[in-house]
């Protein structure tokens, strides 16, 4: 008997079944029909308590251990259930918008081109940008890293005497330290976004690109804001966390000296910004303190009104299986009384521009489809990669940061590919994943165990004959190694998981014995 | 050099050669929905927002009148219906801060998504739509267009400084997938199909 669980479709395509929650009491309904718009999942799960477990492990610029912090998750089977399971919906409500949409795959078709378009012009697109922001009224910053940016806004908030900042998500914020800096010259920033209002109060890094709380149960979360915000530490009903952190919240924003957002897309033809929430707190951050600050990654640059209709079209059908976010926000110039500054980030991204088999990731426009699909990101957790981005898009940008610290991370993948099919702008994640290994090897940034092993299978890969008798050896050994042998510490992929039962017979074997004679 | 400077001559340095054109975007609009007005109801009501049926007496306004009956602060920035707050009046975003109701005017509208469109000038004050506790949107069912392609032709992305496509209340499902209407914005969203006093769908 086999030891794997039934395949999705058996089950209605829940993985965790046990997750399935007896009632449906938190659910919203609307003329009989379950919403499951937004994040909201498409079923009603329920996991049990469990302490958290924490992510990796950060010792300076040693190499992150993925491995290890992974382990630890996995060791917590509730939240890796309720990770895995969630994220799987997510995936399968992405899956049932694009079967809604018959010109799916030109949409993703076109949207590559475009982005490949505007990459390879990038400098003409930014300066039409910079020069339509300005004839709007709004000031335009330019910083080469993410020291530059920190120091651009912290100067435009002494301009205004501002001790407090209202701010929505941003990965861009998160890659440049903004809040540890922040709090270091003694401006309060507050996040207006639930998930990541709940990771800085927990002093988390987000694990997920658009649901940043995604790793924590609702018992973590009821614990998180009985010490943050005086809570019932006993009282973990959703409704009344999220009624809490709404009202914890609501003074914060009133009071705040200014706003700041990130940006989705920025269209050169119009000089505009877009940013893209399902709780409206960006246009929270941006209307209600009159200074707002845009903080914005050059390549989310798109020439026209008409590319971003493609790419609103995409992004949150590819993200969370929603037609679109319940707030669609177009910023093209200041409001009356108001005051609008855009920070234009390099930070790396020009320099990746000149790798030749990585500059494409660069198309990515942060949807997070890679991560909600990935077998490894769905089991470890995002917290485990130990960086600002995570999943199978953290594997190709993370090392182009910090290609030592980061070593170990193109390794988190199986190679199935199912993070390029997913991926909105065609991006070729796993054959860029594949490349970084290569590339890590020739910079001596991997580990000898792992090297060794790499260098074997590429000298029994390049020579076929070798090869057909390796795996019928391996095949014949498999069957009757003891399990010491397979599951001990040098074989990460016995780790964690049973090794499927080999086959009795190779298939090239099978072919010589069937086919092997005929034309 | 400037950081400005800086950045230019690393992407000139490091731009890709390949020839990459841009390919124009098609309206894929060719399989319209039979009517624009009940496709726009599915996509807002799958998207939580409320859809407020012409009662049957023919009162347009008699659902709006009674979801505002017990409201203490009601913020309207159309003719069609009087609120008890001036929005002309309006100093500071924060003096919104306890409004029950907003009641605007859209723009226009999505059938595809289901989204209303909210311009500064539809607002008066931008805020009002995210400090109210709840909004109440009229429509002239003559401004429902076929999707998110033939929306981004419109000029008000062109000309105005704001503009912001709503789609149902504020939500979130950030904690364990549980869906929540009201994270830190409306709690909700009614759109009321009303035409424009003068508008061609009125005769």
């Amino acid at each position: 008997m086999s030891t794997q669980p039934e395949p999705a479709h058996v089950t209605g395509g829940t993985l965790h079944p046990e997750l399935l929650a007896g009632d449906d009491r938190d659910a919203i309904y609307r003329n009989g029909k379950r919403l499951d718009h937004a994040e909201g999942t498409s079923k009603p799960l329920r996991a049990e308590p469990e302490q958290q477990p924490r992510g990796a492990k950060v010792h300076g610029n040693r190499p992150i251990d993925q491995a290890e912090a992974a382990a630890r998750f996995i060791a917590a089977p509730e939240h890796e259930k309720m990770h895995d399971e969630r994220l799987w919906d997510l995936r399968q409500k992405r899956d049932r918008e694009m079967h809604g949409i018959p010109e799916w795959e030109e949409l993703r078709s076109l949207a590559s081109a475009i982005k490949e378009h505007t990459l390879t012009h990038l400098d003409e697109y930014l300066g039409q940008f910079e020069a339509n922001a300005q004839a709007n009224g709004i000031h335009v910053h330019w910083a080469r890293d993410a020291a530059e940016h920190n120091h651009i806004v912290h100067g435009i908030l002494n301009d205004h005497g501002a001790k407090s900042l209202i701010k929505s998500k941003s990965m861009l914020t998160e890659e440049c330290g903004f809040r540890h800096y922040m709090a270091s010259v003694g401006i309060e920033v507050i996040e207006t976004d639930l998930g990541e209002r709940i990771q800085q109060l927990d002093n988390e890094n987000p694990s997920h690109v658009v649901v940043p709380a995604v790793h924590k149960l609702r018992t973590d979360v009821a614990q998180v804001f009985a010490k943050t915000i005086g809570t019932d530490p006993d009282n973990s009903d959703v409704h009344y966390l999220a009624e809490a952190e709404r009202e914890s919240n609501r003074p914060l924003i009133l009071a705040a000296d200014a706003g700041m957002t990130g940006c989705n897309f920025a269209v050169a033809e119009t000089g505009s910004v877009v940013v893209c929430t399902n709780e409206g707190n960006a246009d929270l951050s941006a209307n209600v303190p009159k200074l707002h600050i845009v903080s914005v990654g050059i390549e989310k640059i798109i020439p026209r009104l008409d590319d971003l209709a493609l790419f609103v079209r995409l992004l949150s059908r590819s993200a969370l299986g929603s037609p679109i976010t319940q707030y669609t926000s177009h910023f093209r110039g200041p409001r009356q009384g108001g005051e609008m500054h855009i920070v234009l980030v390099d930070n790396g991204r020009s320099a990746r521009l000149g790798l030749g088999e990585f500059w494409t990731s660069l198309k990515c426009i942060r949807c997070g489809a890679c991560m909600n699909t990935c077998p490894v990101y769905r089991r470890s957790g995002g917290l485990s990669y130990g960086a600002t981005y995570s999943g199978p898009i953290g594997l190709i940008i993370d090392p182009t940061f910090n290609a030592h610290k980061y070593s170990n991370l193109p390794f988190a993948s199986t190679l199935n590919g199912s993070c390029s099919n997913v991926c909105p702008v065609k991006i070729n994640i796993h054959e860029q994943i594949y490349a970084w290994r290569r590339e890590l090897v020739k910079r001596h940034e991997v580990p000898f165990v792992k090297k060794a092993a790499m260098k074997a299978a590429g000298e029994l890969l390049s020579r076929p004959a070798a090869y057909r008798a390796a795996i019928g050896a391996a095949d014949v050994a498999l069957a009757h190694l003891p399990r010491f042998v397979i599951y001990n510490g040098l074989n990460a992929w016995g780790k964690h998981r049973e090794v499927p039962h080999p086959p009795k017979q190779t298939f090239h074997g099978w072919y010589q014995a069937n086919r092997g004679g005929k034309p | 050099m400037s950081s400005r400077d800086e950045i230019f001559a690393s992407i000139r340095a490091n731009r890709p050669q390949a020839e990459r054109p841009l390919p124009e975007v098609p309206l894929f609009d060719g399989n319209p929905p039979a009517s624009l007005l009940s496709a726009f109801k599915e996509s807002l009501e799958r998207m939580g927002g409320l859809f407020l049926d012409p009662p049957a007496s023919g009162d347009i306004l008699a659902p709006v009148r009674a979801k505002i009956a017990n409201a203490k602060v009601v913020c309207s920035t159309v003719p069609e219906i009087a609120g008890n707050r001036d929005i002309g009046r309006v100093e500071r975003p924060q003096e919104l801060a306890d409004v029950d109701f907003a009641i605007v005017r859209a723009s226009f509208a999505v059938a595809e998504t289901g989204s209303v469109l909210l311009s500064q000038e539809d607002l008066r004050v931008n805020a009002v739509a995210y400090l109210a506790q709840h909004l109440i949107v009229l429509l002239d069912p003559a401004d429902i267009l076929i999707n998110l392609h033939h929306a981004y032709r419109r000029p008000e992305f062109r000309n105005g400084h704001y503009a912001c496509f709503h789609t149902g209340p504020s939500a979130t499902a950030d904690i364990e997938g549980v869906l929540i209407h009201g994270a830190q914005g409306v709690r909700s969203l009614s759109v009321l199909p009303m035409p424009k006093a003068g508008s061609p769908s009125t005769h």
